[in-house]
C-alpha cells in the first residue's frame, strides 16, 4: 500500500506496475482527469488545493479501509495538487487483487470515499475569465 | 484562550487570510468557533455548514476544543 498527495504529473502506469504480484489476477487502474466542461460552463484549467496534512492521513485511511475489506495489500493512490490543464490526471487508484470482482469493489470504494472525505478543494477558471470553488455555494 | 483556526478555499478567500486567531470562552466546541468565523465571513457568500476537524480528525459540533488543538474548517469538498 502506498499513498500521497503529490504536485508533480501523475504517472499513472508506474502505479500498476507497483501493484503487480503474481498472486493478483486482477489489476484495476482508475484516473479521474480534468474535463472540459463542468455544469455547462466552459473550463480551461484548474487549481487544486488541500489541507496536505489532513489529506495525507485520511487517504491513508481510506486506503487502508478497502485494503482490510477487500483482504488485498496491493493499492497505490496517488492524488495531484497544484495546477492542472485539461487531460491531466488528478487522481489514480491502482488496486490488484486475485479476483476482478473485489479489485472493482475496492477500487470503487476509493474513489468514492475519497470525494466524500479528502480535505481537497478545486478551483475552476472558466473561458470567459471567471473562477470559483467547486460547490462553494454549498 | 486563543485557538488557532486554519482556513481553506471560500473560507480563506472570504477571510482574506488561511489562518485567524479566535478568542473563546474556556469551554469552548466546534460550534462555538465556527460561529465565530462565521461572524468574520459574514458579508461573504460562504457555505453554510462546513465540516470542522480538531486535529486533523472530523469532528462533531460538540466536541470541545483547547488552545493547543489544530482547529481547521473544511468547507465542501472537490477532491478527485
Amino acid at each position: 500500500m502506498r499513498t500521497a498527495i503529490v504536485e508533480h504529473r501523475i504517472d499513472a502506469c508506474a502505479l500498476l506496475d507497483e501493484v503487480a504480484q503474481d498472486r493478483n489476477g486482477a489489476s484495476i487502474l482508475f484516473v479521474g482527469t480534468v474535463r472540459d466542461i463542468n455544469d455547462g460552463s466552459p473550463v480551461t484549467a484548474l487549481d487544486y488545493s488541500a489541507y496536505t496534512d489532513m489529506a495525507e492521513t485520511e487517504l491513508a485511511a481510506i486506503v487502508l479501509e478497502a485494503s482490510e475489506r477487500w483482504s488485498t495489500p496491493d493499492i497505490v493512490v496517488e492524488h495531484r495538487i497544484g495546477s492542472l490543464g485539461l487531460g491531466d490526471a488528478s487522481v489514480a487508484i491502482a488496486v490488484a487483487h486475485p479476483h476482478r470482482g473485489e479489485a472493482y469493489e475496492a477500487s470503487r470504494y476509493i474513489i468514492e470515499e475519497l470525494k466524500r472525505r479528502l480535505p481537497v478543494w478545486k478551483r475552476e477558471h472558466y473561458v470567459d475569465g471567471r473562477s470559483e470553488w467547486v460547490n462553494a455555494a454549498g | 484562550m486563543k485557538v488557532d483556526v486554519l482556513l481553506f478555499a471560500s473560507y480563506a478567500d472570504a477571510i482574506g487570510a488561511s489562518r485567524v486567531a479566535v478568542e473563546l470562552p474556556p469551554d469552548a466546541t466546534v460550534g462555538d468557533v465556527l460561529a465565530r468565523v462565521r461572524q468574520m465571513a459574514s458579508d461573504k457568500r460562504v457555505p453554510e455548514k462546513p465540516m470542522v476537524a480538531v486535529n486533523k480528525r472530523y469532528a462533531r459540533d460538540d466536541q470541545r476544543v483547547s488552545a493547543t488543538d489544530e482547529v481547521a474548517i473544511i468547507p465542501p469538498v472537490a477532491g478527485g
